[in-house]
């Protein structure tokens, strides 16, 4: 697991967000641990941990905002979610999938994985890729990587 | 140096703990713990009858949480009075503690009904605690006949438990629904045909007159054979320690949004307190987990001389059964919106121009965003509520309210 040491977080501008749906692709495959991207996402059920929300003439990419002091964390009936180097972290071993986290989170940023249990971005710390993978792969660059204050 | 006691040994007292360290390093911190367990997920005991968890990832937190938080935990012992003068508590083998600070974290206790014959029951169980769950997985056979009083949360959470690994289940209740204290009778009675869809059966409006050893005789007439029976009617706060000393309860222990109770140096969390809910304005018992473990790190942050506030608090649950999912929020009063699926059901209700609550079955996608404009009372008016209506959707902020929750760091 890479080790996060700042306070870079993913950040959208909605003004560029096209809605293409990319980074859900591209997220799902980081998390795949597959190499193959066709084998890891033709015709499979997808996971990601982003996801494009659409309203009336906008369109924008929301994904775990890793906050400050996360209510998911302390909401989690099975002390499953955890916050370790300002990066909050699943353990999927744990989920029961209850759901509570869910229920809390005023972002919308947990989603249901495989096997009904809960799935959310860890900032690709978990994965092989190096920088998160929707923000390396948004064809308009509305996805950064930056610092915008807030502490680990 | 400060000295924190902790008497309980829940998640309220885990968070407690984190509460203290947040601030204070050094203080020791003592728990005395009733169970003779280090502090586990007490939701999660019918997933482990399921076979969801085990008993090493039921634990709350890790191995070396207690010694990584120099707290030192006295196991199997209750804390039987408080000596709020000298700052002291007695435990029930006559050991006294002294404190600086001191939280009450004691939970609730099952209520036992008093039913003629009940002491002539041979196998009975509560549902409240890991030891309740372990003594029932060797109770029960694939010949099992199970009767469990009560309808309720968990109730039923143990009737999913115990789902396949006995023979019939049947689940009774005075009330004439289920989940009465979360659901109307129509939500109710989608939630009831899940659980029959599976084969658990239900005696609803009726209740146990009187036990002889195995057999259950209702107050409808019914008969009801059973080989193992399971008690799950309500639970009571754990009060007695303060109203004992002249502390200010209601139902559960009265504090303030600091989580201090009336007494000095005494703070309580978790569900033997009753806090103000947000959504309706009235002084409640929250029993759930998020409650509790906001509540103990608050009061934890406190003891140890912060300043730290739970003034959000709302009865929220979030609970599946097989697969179906099941969420409210908030209070149920003013006018309805409702929707529905083909299985499930979707009703809002605004008071005053705000959210006050929902209950959502069967659709569970980013309800906390609906949580959050109750808990936020955001003016409705002033976001595009139709679209919010359809489906939980931060789109339906203002730009504004979206820049907030995600331009900066939050
Ligand atoms: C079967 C079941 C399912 C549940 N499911 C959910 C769910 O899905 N979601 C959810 O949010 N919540 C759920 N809950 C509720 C949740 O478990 C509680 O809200 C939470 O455990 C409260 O934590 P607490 O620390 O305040 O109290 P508890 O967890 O009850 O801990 C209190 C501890 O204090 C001990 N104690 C009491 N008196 C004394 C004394 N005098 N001296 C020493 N020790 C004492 C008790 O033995 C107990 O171990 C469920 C509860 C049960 C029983």
């Amino acid at each position: 697991m890479r080790a996060n040491d700042d306070m870079k977080r993913v950040y959208v501008n909605e003004e560029w967000c096209l809605g293409c749906h990319l980074c859900e692709y591209n997220c799902a495959f980081a998390n795949s641990g597959l190499k193959d991207m066709t084998y890891a996402l033709k015709g499979r059920p997808l996971f990601p941990r982003i996801h494009v929300e659409e309203g009336d003439r906008i369109t924008y990419a929301v994904s775990c905002r890793h906050c400050e002091d996360p209510i998911c964390v302390r909401s989690c009936i099975a002390g499953a979610i955890s916050k370790e180097d300002g990066v909050v972290r699943i353990d999927r071993n744990r989920c029961v999938g209850c759901r509570t986290c869910v229920l809390v989170c005023p972002f919308g940023a947990l989603l249901p994985g495989e096997d009904g249990v809960m799935t959310k971005c860890e900032l690709c710390t978990g994965n092989t890729v190096d920088m998160p993978a929707c923000v390396k792969g948004c064809p308009n660059r509305a996805i950064v990587y930056e610092d915008r204050g807030g502490s680990l | 140096m400060k000295r924190y006691l902790i008497i309980g040994n829940g998640a309220t007292a885990a968070n407690a703990i984190e509460g203290i360290r947040s601030r204070d390093k050094e203080g020791p911190i003592t728990v005395i713990s009733k169970e003779e367990h280090p502090v586990y997920c007490r939701p999660l005991i019918s997933y482990y009858l399921e076979g969801k968890t085990d008993l090493k990832r039921i634990g709350y937190r890790d191995e070396d949480f207690y010694m990584r938080n120099g707290v030192s935990v006295l196991y199997g012992r209750t804390a039987v009075k408080i000596d709020s003068v000298k700052r002291k508590v007695t435990t029930d083998d006559g050991k006294i503690l002294s404190y600086d600070s001191l939280l009450i974290a004691a939970g609730s206790s099952p209520f036992v009904p008093t039913i003629k014959g009940l002491d002539t029951v041979s196998r009975k169980y509560g549902f409240m605690t890991l030891d309740d769950a372990l003594g029932l997985e060797k109770a029960i056979t694939g010949n099992t006949r199970v009767l469990i009083i009560g309808a309720g949360l968990i109730g039923l959470k143990c009737a999913e438990g115990l789902y396949g690994r006995a023979k019939s289940i049947t689940v009774c209740d005075l009330a004439g629904r289920v989940l009465s204290s979360i659901l109307d009778d129509e939500c109710a009675s989608l939630v009831k045909r899940h659980l029959e869809e599976k084969g658990i059966s239900f005696l609803l409006n009726d209740s146990v007159l009187s036990f002889e050893n195995d057999r259950a005789f209702m107050k409808s007439g019914k008969t009801r054979d059973f080989d193992v029976l399971v008690l799950a009617v309500g639970v009571r706060p754990n009060i007695s320690l303060i109203k004992d000393i002249g502390g200010d309860t209601g139902r559960g222990i009265t504090v303030s949004s600091r989580m201090e109770t009336s007494i000095k140096h005494i703070y309580a969390a978790g569900d033997c307190a009753e806090a103000y809910d947000i959504s309706s304005g009235e002084r409640k018992v929250m029993a759930v987990l998020p409650s509790a473990s906001i509540g103990g790190y608050t009061a934890g942050v406190n003891m140890a001389g912060g300043n730290a506030r739970f003034d959000t608090a709302l009865p929220i649950n979030s609970i599946g059964f097989f697969g179906y999912h099941i969420m409210t929020a908030g209070s149920y009063e003013g006018e309805l919106y409702e929707e529905r699926t083909l299985d499930g059901i979707k009703r809002l209700f605004i008071k005053d121009g705000v959210l006050k609550g929902f209950m959502l079955l069967g659709m569970s996608e980013r309800a906390g965003i609906l949580t959050s404009l109750i808990r936020e009372k955001t003016p409705l008016k002033e976001i595009d509520f139709d679209l919010m209506k359809k489906g939980a959707t931060t789109a339906a902020l203002t730009g504004d309210m979206r820049k907030d929750r995600f331009g900066k760091a939050v």
